[in-house]
């Protein structure tokens, strides 16, 4: 007996022993948590997966589904809790500057440097991808959202021109409803509608209003009758709406335009992911639209990766050829052809994207020049989560009759004010 | 002879007292791993979250005390009163016809009718269908666009309506419906046990000095369940308060917030809107509710003599 616990004893000491003089990783890989699990997503990552295999690193996937990422962030607070973050997360807006500001972020200046992230990637994004002057994220896409997707059918059978400004839209509507046609496909959650309410008051009162009220949050601009109107249209928008719309995802929203049983729907451009999934071709089957009134502004939506630090040390090399790889032009164009977004390098070739992907890029170029590149408040760009929710709780008891419009235009600033 | 006797009496009275000693003490170290983790995991962490409400905690948790600042911001909320608004219509409903829902179907039952053996069960087994799955059944078939109102417009009854899972004012009845549907069984089951349990002595009595049936249940049956009252009502409280999944999966707390209850608003404060500090505050505001129907029952149970 005496014997045999002395053998395991000396065994587990020799296992002891052994461990630290084993190398700490047998080869160069990379967790990385991320929340694209849906067929188009997943596909767009299987190329960065791909991309790093052929160099050598291990790829560790620790997905955790869920749209919008909440369920991934979640595991991250509890890893990062923990002490055991991953190599690399996804991420957006916000969270990436409260992880920079809480030091958990490595820093990716040199990468960034070598290659020339700097020129190529568009202010309104490092703003997000920078802290106090270093890289700390990788952007990999640039997603914007003052788009409306369009069934080709239900339009030839309205028979309009495009519309081009709010009140030829307001025609659109009524003519496809006249003629039995759902003319507003929307989804009826918190985020859907306050991603329309973004693009109701580009139109309304163009970038300028846009930024002040909500970007900056003045309280001027929140408390201007522009805003006003933009309650008011987004109450009419409401009168588009089939009445089962509560609850709906917004992929269904875009099935029902596939289907032609509606008209359009105003979503991000990941909408387009579920047309090509359908088999549908812009142009042919579906057309793509910048919001009515809104040309020349783009609001977007950026993913991108983050490294977290590891003690002391400097970035291992599996980290380091990931966040080469996602700055590359071949693999930004290949992903985004995938997934349905622009680049988020702007010096990447156009020729691989389709018409929508095309517009997409020459209207990304056009925003940055024009300086009118802006954050999307419903999407966690444009201002810090609780006052995007804030934004949203107004938002959504407007578009499901909770609240009148003056009551909304009433409530609006002293929601967010209360959430600051 | 008598030495080796008097030896081996010796190591039975040492051996006796060894066992004895490892049964005295055997429950306890059986238990004490279960006992430091439960320490622990719950009473550890409810600490640490009351703690947490008095912070400013925002994405992570800060430790430097910021007083009520957390429970004033909760209370400024429109949303929070919408949700404690919604968890005083849900619970009472919820608990008022799961009782008398399941008392019902319970007395029904135990007319000692045939085929008994096989509708227990049927009513029953709701309870082994996740909240999740519920809610998502429900969804479908309370939805105007694909469910019962869809149906019965399609074999005829046009003017057939039932759009409450989309309408503000009764979408959190739908939430009642789905939730009694799910608990009603359970509820039947325990006063079922318990009607079994009252003596047919008794019953036989009443009879012979001429109780009608309804008397007979009003005085003599519904009392003596009193027990199975309050563990229902035990029960199904605190499920009510922590609902969360059901509402989730049926309506997502929408349409609008028309269907926050204190438990989405806290996971959403507390994870979704990087307010920690206030969400912790609502959970500490749910565990004093609970706590404020627990204790008297503990209480008044604690008291009374075992039988």
């Amino acid at each position: 007996m005496f014997k045999k616990m002395l053998s395991v004893a000396a065994a587990t000491a020799a296992l002891l022993a052994f461990q630290p003089a084993a190398p700490a990783r047998a080869a160069d890989s990379v967790e990385v948590l991320h929340w694209w699990t849906s067929g188009g997503e997943a596909a767009g990552l299987a190329v960065l997966k791909k991309t790093l295999a052929d160099q050598g690193v291990e790829w560790k996937d620790a997905p955790v589904a869920g749209g919008g990422g909440s369920g991934a962030m979640t595991t991250l607070k509890a890893r990062m809790t923990a002490g055991n973050p991953p190599t690399a997360s996804q991420m957006l807006g916000y969270a990436i500057l409260d992880w920079a500001e809480a030091g958990a972020l490595a820093d990716l200046t040199p990468i960034a440097v070598a290659n020339h992230w700097d020129s190529a990637i568009p202010k309104a994004i490092q703003k997000f991808a920078t802290y106090e002057g270093k890289w700390i994220a990788a952007p990999v896409n640039v997603h914007s959202t003052n788009w409306i997707w369009v069934s080709k059918a239900a339009m030839d059978k309205v028979g309009l021109p495009a519309p081009t400004d709010w009140d030829s839209l307001i025609k659109v509507m009524d003519k496809a409803k006249s003629l039995g046609i759902i003319p507003l496909a929307q989804g009826g959650q918190a985020w859907q509608e306050a991603t329309m309410f973004d693009s109701v008051v580009l139109t309304t009162g163009g970038a300028d209003l846009y930024k002040k009220a909500m970007i900056d949050l003045d309280e001027g601009a929140l408390k201007s009758p522009a805003m006003h109107t933009a309650f008011e249209r987004m109450a009419k928008l409401r009168t588009y709406v089939d009445p089962n719309f509560p609850g709906r995802d917004w992929n269904l929203a875009t099935s029902m335009v596939i289907k032609g049983e509606a008209l359009l729907q105003v979503m991000g451009d990941w909408a387009k992911g579920e047309f090509i999934n359908a088999k549908k071709e812009p142009g042919k089957d579906f057309l793509c639209f910048r919001f009515p009134g809104t040309q020349g502004v783009v609001t977007f939506n950026a993913d991108q990766f983050v490294f977290f630090k590891h003690g002391s040390a400097p970035l291992d090399a599996g980290a380091t050829k990931m966040a080469t790889d996602i700055e590359t032009a071949s693999f930004q164009s290949a992903f985004n052809v995938i997934k349905g977004s622009a680049p988020a390098r702007t010096d990447v070739p156009d020729t691989a994207f389709d018409a929508c992907g095309k517009k997409a890029m020459a209207d990304l170029k056009d925003a940055v020049a024009k300086n009118t590149l802006l954050g999307s408040s419903a999407q966690g760009y444009g201002v810090p989560p609780a006052i995007q929710n804030a934004m949203y709780d107004v938002i959504t008891k407007l578009f499901n009759g909770q609240l009148t419009v003056d009551q909304a235009f009433a409530e609006f600033p002293k929601a967010i004010a209360a959430a600051k | 002879m008598s030495t080796t006797a008097l030896e081996s009496a010796a190591a039975r009275r040492a051996q006796a007292g060894w066992r004895d000693r490892l049964q005295d003490w055997l429950p306890r170290i059986v238990l004490a791993p279960s006992f430091a983790i439960i320490l622990l995991f719950v009473y550890g962490f409810i600490l640490w979250t009351v703690y947490l409400s008095f912070t400013k905690s925002k994405m992570m948790p800060v430790y430097k005390l910021a007083g009520f600042d957390s429970y004033e911001r909760l209370f400024a909320q429109p949303s929070w009163y919408m949700a404690l608004g919604n968890i005083a219509i849900f619970g009472i409903l919820y608990v008022g016809i799961c009782i008398a829902l399941g008392l019902l179907l319970a007395i029904l039952l135990d007319q000692k009718i045939r085929g008994e053996g096989v509708l227990r069960p049927i009513y029953l087994y709701p309870m082994a269908v996740s909240f999740i799955v519920t809610g998502t059944a429900w969804k479908w078939f309370l939805n105007p666009g694909t469910g019962l109102e869809k149906t019965m417009q399609d074999w005829g009854w046009t003017s057939f309506h039932f759009d409450w899972l989309v309408n503000t004012d009764m979408a959190i009845y739908t939430i009642v419906i789905a939730g009694v549907w799910q608990a009603a069984g359970f509820c039947m089951a325990m006063f079922l046990a318990g009607l079994r349990g009252i003596d047919g002595e008794i019953m036989k009595a009443a009879q012979i000095d001429g109780a009608s049936t309804y008397a007979t249940y009003r005085r003599i049956v519904i009392p003596a369940l009193r027990p199975v009252f309050l563990s229902a009502f035990i029960v199904l409280t605190h499920m009510a308060i922590k609902s969360y999944d059901l509402v989730i999966a049926l309506t997502g707390g929408g349409p609008g917030n028309s269907t926050e209850l204190p438990s989405t608003f806290m996971y959403s404060y507390t994870f979704t809107r990087n307010q920690m500090g206030v969400g912790a505050s609502s959970a500490v505001i749910m565990l004093m509710t609970v706590a404020a129907i627990i204790v008297p029952y503990l209480y008044s149970e604690l008291k009374e003599p075992v039988r």
